[in-house]
């Protein structure tokens, strides 16, 4: 039992402002582990790149390995290869994954999302598998081996469907249905709604969906390998050769940052960089 | 829709013949809609969420197609034509400006898609027609007079995203009143506004209504903005239309409780026909103007506005008062009479507990006849314990009058302090649910088990199917007394027949206490 005692006064306890005294842990602390993580793993290795693309095998910095790597015809062509597989591939994406994207996002066909769920699971399966099981499947049916381009880029459209799909359903689905009445209620029919206003409010899917494609096309050298009976060469491989067989550390990076360029070039094309300003406005 | 203020031509511009929207989980938006809009009209859909007001807008836009019925535009059928091919446009509840177009290009999205049917003259002076479409300039120069109608002049070249709401909403009803349609459709359009920037709209679109001389039809679930701005209000709930009619007519003259609830504040009480143009409600009798039959259960509807306070005992019923607040304009004020409340208005300062007296004007009394839930009559009991009521005699429990009472051997009502009570004569109020009514054919007498003496004898006059059951009302001769009751069998009008009620059924109540 508490002891009875007299009340003389109760008030309500007055928290005061407190100085704050020596280290004292606050949100943006939070941030240090991703810093540290940022700057070993990205920072570092890209300093390195720069570092060996600029420099000779005796360390001396010279321009070498660029001027190397602009004169070689056989390069040079494998770079312009390479733009043209992921071009053709990316394109080949879009006309296929656009109307599945469309329908799935629409119809009722993807009511609890199978249909959706049946395009994506290729994603999980191992990527060389898929590679290795889909060339025995053409072989099978006896498309494989026409052209050496043609195979490689079937294996890639094959793999990288999904990734099309996937950003253009996104956006699709949550399209706010009130533009399409509103356009068709303007006087617009269904292929003028679809020209006018569904295309148009899709970009940011369409160009992240391109950008997941372009980008890994150029350099994921399996599928070239396995579709290309090992005759096609693409940038990708081209670094590889120079890192493992050439042992040529400096040609290698100073190709890596040349198709670092490249990408950044065709994300700024696409509008990759401006995507979160399209998303910004009512989307 | 009669008795608009402004004479419009009788001209319907759109005509709803028994438009049913069923969706597909089988709820019904809208039940069988029957009316029309004049053309040039400003017409307001008002009602609750889920009333149904969007979906008929949305059918008479073309996005949602009636199950049922047809739609009507200036008397040719458009039911089926698609939304792209009416000459009609909507501005939506959130303004659905495109996002990836400046606000030129939203206002003339539907400029661009029109064909107009031009007329040149060639050099012999023949003439020639072809279709086309707009050119650039004179698409610009509309798309300008929009941008002036809505006082946005100069914002061509800005984005969606940069306009305030109000701005957007401006951008919408340009967009929509550029293309000249021959019907506004507005779906809340002010709902996303603040209720300083509502006001102003309000009376903005009232003002560009009159301009443009467009047929507006309106939705709103706000009876304030339904009344300031509209020539004709279809006040709606549940899929039904509940009342069509000006803002004075649905304010003054509201058909049902949902209508007086819905349109304003009110008192709603229980009343009961207590005479010609008398009706009982707060325990007194009023005078009113609304002739129901006598003990009709109905409905009354005072508006606060409308009761008068009183000096005690000046009044036709007193009160005392339980709230007060005040209001700018006025004192809202809360009167406990027994145990109901009565909310009214007044510009004197009253304290809370002070005793008044309440009238109300006979005009200011409005009456709406209930839908039945049990049959209500005056009775009295007879000297052989039976009840009398609605022209016949029935037996009946008069032990359930008081609490625990036990009849003696003569037949006087014993109650549980030992009081005895003669009961012959006594006023009774009788209730009959609508269940616990049967009736026998009397040409089949052999048939009847019951006395002969007991029931009432009358005519069906009417039946009504309800779905799985009918519901019949059999009238008597002599005094014109109706028993209203459901059945699942097969009667038919005209039918003279008996009336029998369990004697468990019958519940009487004293109308007063005994004098004893």
């Amino acid at each position: 039992m508490r002891e009875e005692l007299k009340v003389i006064n109760k008030a309500p306890v007055v928290f005061e402002p407190t100085e704050k005294k020596g280290l004292r842990f606050s949100r943006k602390h939070l941030c240090i582990p991703y810093g540290v993580f940022l700057a070993c793993f990205v920072v570092l290795p890209l300093a390195l790149i720069v570092f060996y693309a600029f420099t000779d095998k005796d360390g001396g910095i010279s321009l070498d390995n660029f001027v190397r790597f602009f004169t070689n015809t056989t390069t040079l062509t494998t770079v312009i290869i390479s733009v043209l597989l992921a071009l053709a591939t990316t394109l080949i994406c879009l006309i296929l994954a656009y109307p599945v994207a469309y329908i799935l996002a629409r119809s009722n066909l993807n009511r609890g999302g199978t249909l959706l769920m049946l395009f994506i699971m290729p994603m999980w399966i191992n990527f060389v598998l898929r590679a290795m099981a889909m060339k025995d499947l053409l072989t099978l049916i006896g498309v494989f081996g026409w052209n050496n381009y043609v195979n490689v880029v079937i294996g890639m459209v094959y793999d990288y469907l999904p990734f099309m799909i996937l950003p253009i359903y996104s956006v699709l689905s949550k399209m706010d249905k009130s533009y399409l009445e509103a356009s068709k209620d303007l006087g617009a029919n269904a292929f003028q709604t679809l020209t006018r206003v569904t295309l148009p409010l899709s970009m940011p899917g369409i160009s992240s969906g391109i950008t997941m494609v372009f980008m890994p096309t150029m350099t994921c050298y399996v599928i070239s390998d396995t579709f290309g009976n090992g005759l096609i060469t693409i940038v990708g491989k081209l670094i590889d050769e120079q890192f493992t067989t050439f042992q040529n550390w400096n040609l290698g990076s100073a190709i890596a940052l040349v198709l670092l360029v490249i990408m950044l070039v065709s994300m700024w094309v696409t509008g990759g960089f401006k995507s979160e300003d399209i998303r910004g406005t009512n989307l | 829709m009669a008795n608009n203020k402004k004479t419009y031509l009788d001209e319907h511009i759109i005509d709803l013949i028994g438009v049913t929207r069923q969706f597909e989980d089988g709820v019904i938006a809208v039940d069988n809609f029957n009316f029309y809009v004049r053309r040039g009209e400003f017409v307001t859909f008002l009602g609750p969420s889920g009333c149904g007001k969007t979906t008929t807008l949305r059918m008479i836009a073309g996005f949602d197609k009636p199950t049922e019925g047809k739609i009507m535009l200036n008397g040719v059928d458009i039911t089926a034509l698609p939304p792209y091919k009416r000459p009609i446009n909507t501005v939506f509840q959130k303004y659905a400006l495109f996002p990836h177009l400046n606000i030129f290009d939203n206002i003339a999205y539907g400029l661009k898609l029109r064909k107009v049917k031009a007329v040149y003259e060639d050099k012999d002076g023949k003439r020639i027609e072809r279709i086309e479409k707009l050119t650039k300039k004179e698409i610009a120069e509309k798309v300008k007079k929009a941008l002036k109608i809505v006082d946005l002049e100069g914002f061509e070249k800005r984005s969606v995203a940069t306009l305030s709401g109000g701005q957007q909403q401006r951008v919408a009803i340009a967009r929509a009143i550029v293309n000249e349609p021959q019907i506004l459709l507005l779906d809340e359009p002010l709902g996303a506004l603040d209720l300083k920037m509502r006001k102003e709209m309000q009376i903005e679109l009232k003002d560009m209504h009159k301009k443009l001389g467009i047929t507006f039809i309106y939705v709103t679930h706000d009876q304030e903005e339904a009344l300031t701005m509209s020539d004709t209000i279809v006040v709606m709930n549940d899929g039904a239309i509940q009342q069509i009619g000006t803002p004075e007519q649905i304010y003054n003259e509201p058909k049902n409780a949902f209508v007086a609830n819905f349109i304003g504040e009110s008192n709603i009480f229980s009343g009961t026909m207590a005479g010609d143009k008398k009706v009982r409600f707060l325990g007194k009798v009023f005078n009113c103007v609304d002739d129901f039959e006598k003990n009709q259960k109905v409905d009354v509807v005072v508006r606060p506005e409308d009761v008068e306070l009183t000096e005690v005992g000046k009044g036709t019923v007193d009160g005392v008062i339980t709230y007060s607040i005040f209001k700018g304009t006025h004192y809202e004020v809360v009167v406990k009479v027994g145990k109901s409340e009565i909310t009214t208005q007044t510009l004197k300062d009253v304290n809370v507990g002070d005793k008044v007296g309440i009238t109300v004007a006979p005009e200011e009394i409005h009456i709406m006849k209930k839908e039945i839930e049990s049959n209500v009559y005056d009775g009295y009991i007879t000297k052989d314990n039976t009840v009398c009521f609605g022209d016949g005699e029935f037996l009946c429990d008069v032990t359930t009058l008081y609490p625990n009472s036990t009849l003696d051997e003569e037949g006087y009502l014993i109650t549980e302090k030992g009081e005895k009570v003669d009961l012959v004569d006594v006023d009774v109020t009788v209730e009959v649910g609508l269940k616990d009514i049967t009736i026998e054919d009397v040409k089949h007498d052999s048939d009847i088990e019951y006395d002969d003496n007991y029931g009432a004898i009358g005519k069906i006059i009417q039946i009504i199917y309800k779905g799985d059951h009918y519901q019949l009302i059999v009238r008597t001769d002599e005094n014109e007394e109706d028993f209203v009751f459901d059945t699942e069998d097969t009667w038919n009008e005209g039918d003279i027949v008996r009336v029998l009620i369990k004697k468990e059924d019958i519940h009487v109540k004293l109308k007063q206490e005994i004098k004893r």
